[in-house]
């Protein structure tokens, strides 16, 4: 990221956000009764969750819409932190915390869809 | 007879002399003239003067200023040259929007109290004259220049002629009507938050050069802008396009820019520019 022009990480931030805007989307819907065969409420219940949980294409989705929108999402905070201060070491520090803080957040969202997945 | 004819004569001159100066009088009223007093050596704070000043019809502001400066309060700091909106050096915030003195009549504004600060976003010298260093070194890191090797004048008998067609000039004509006079600038609220921002003056300029088929340096001029506080920093408020008094619209070149910049355009340029060459085979 460190190595990206401007331009390029405007471009992920864009694709991230339309892309993140579907995968919400479908995630919403997903949660209709005319899809799972269930009311609202009940297809919210503990066991229901984790049982899409393990449906491997339900994980997938969960996993894209986490790492999009943290994508989007980071970079956004990015944008704004970078408009507080103007001087090289804010800047890098923004772009380094924004990038740590990213990784992290994947990286612990990946391990709960992981874990109740049943692959963890 | 002549005698007669002759004090027919003054008389009807006298009526249309009363008649004009009635007519006048009509158009004359007086307003109330706020000026932002500041002066930054003095270590003073800052204070608003009111002064009573007479307008007609035409008055422009600066007008009101200059007469509150000829006759009331002779140190009121003001910057004018032209007076007629091509120096582009009387901008000020005129009833909190900025704009050309010499080009906003009193009688367009409407109010009763005419309140004159300095443009916002730029350091005050005093009163209502600013500091430009920052916009023009902005507009200055745009290279706002042709860059192209054959323009050049090495040897004046191999001057080179660039011929454009009308549409190749329109792609950058309302942009080349910027006379400098900041008020994009000071309207501009990302400026307002990031001091390296280069702002819609700049930029527009940039998108000018850019969108010019005579220039060479199309992957400079995107470089040049493609940084963490440039062209990406701008949030479309729009503001610049409002208030420029030339009809540029910043904006829209910003916009075009960040197009090329992410490749959604087309790149005219390049089509003109193989277009020129081609025909340059012909
Ligand atoms: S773009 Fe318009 S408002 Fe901005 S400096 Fe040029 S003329 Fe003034
Ligand atoms: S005095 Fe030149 S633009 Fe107003």
């Amino acid at each position: 990221m460190l190595m990206l022009k401007e331009s390029q990480i405007m471009k992920i931030h864009y694709i991230s956000g339309v892309a993140a805007l579907f995968v919400v989307a479908v995630h919403i819907l997903i949660r209709l009764p005319v899809v799972t065969g269930m009311p609202f409420s009940m297809s919210l219940e503990y066991e229901n969750v984790v049982a899409n949980y393990q449906n491997i294409a339900y994980a997938v989705l969960l996993e894209s819409m986490l790492v999009l929108i943290a994508i989007h999402g980071f970079n956004g905070l990015r944008i704004i932190l970078l408009e507080f201060r103007q001087n090289i070491v804010w800047e890098n520090g923004v772009t380094v915390f924004t990038l740590v803080a990213m990784i992290a957040l994947i990286a612990y969202g990946t391990r709960t869809i992981l874990i109740a997945n049943g692959l963890g | 007879m002549i005698a007669l004819v002759n004090i027919k004569n003054s008389r009807t001159n006298l009526e249309h002399d009363q008649k004009k100066e009635s007519e006048i009088a009509s158009n004359r009223k007086v307003i109330h003239l706020r000026v932002y007093r500041k002066n930054p050596k003095q270590g003073k704070s800052s204070h608003f003067d009111k002064f009573e000043v007479p307008v007609q019809r035409w008055t422009t502001v600066l007008d009101a200023l200059l007469h509150a400066k000829g006759y009331l309060d002779n140190s009121i700091a003001i910057r004018y040259s032209c007076r007629m909106a091509s120096c582009g050096s009387c901008g000020m915030k005129i009833n909190g929007i900025p704009r050309l003195a010499c080009y906003t009549k009193v009688s367009e504004i409407d109010e009763n109290i005419i309140t004159c600060e300095p443009l916002p976003n730029f350091p005050i010298i005093r009163d209502l004259v600013t500091d430009f260093s920052d916009f023009f070194e902005h507009h200055r890191a745009m290279e706002p220049f042709i860059h192209n090797p054959n323009a050049d004048i090495v040897d004046k008998n191999s001057l080179t002629e660039f011929i454009q067609s009308p549409k190749d000039v329109e792609r950058y004509l309302q942009s080349s009507y910027c006379i400098k006079c900041g008020l994009c600038y000071s309207a501009c609220p990302s400026v307002g938050t990031d001091t390296k921002f280069p702002g819609p003056q700049a930029l527009a300029q940039a998108y000018r050069y850019f969108a010019d088929n005579r220039d060479d340096a199309t992957q400079s001029r995107l470089d040049i802008v493609d940084t963490k506080h440039g062209i990406w920093r701008c949030h479309f408020a729009g503001s610049c396009s409002v208030v420029c008094p030339k009809g540029v619209d910043p904006a829209l070149g910003i916009q075009l820019l960040r197009g090329h910049l992410v490749s959604f355009s087309k790149n005219d340029k390049k089509l003109a520019e193989s277009r020129t060459r081609s025909l340059g085979k012909i």
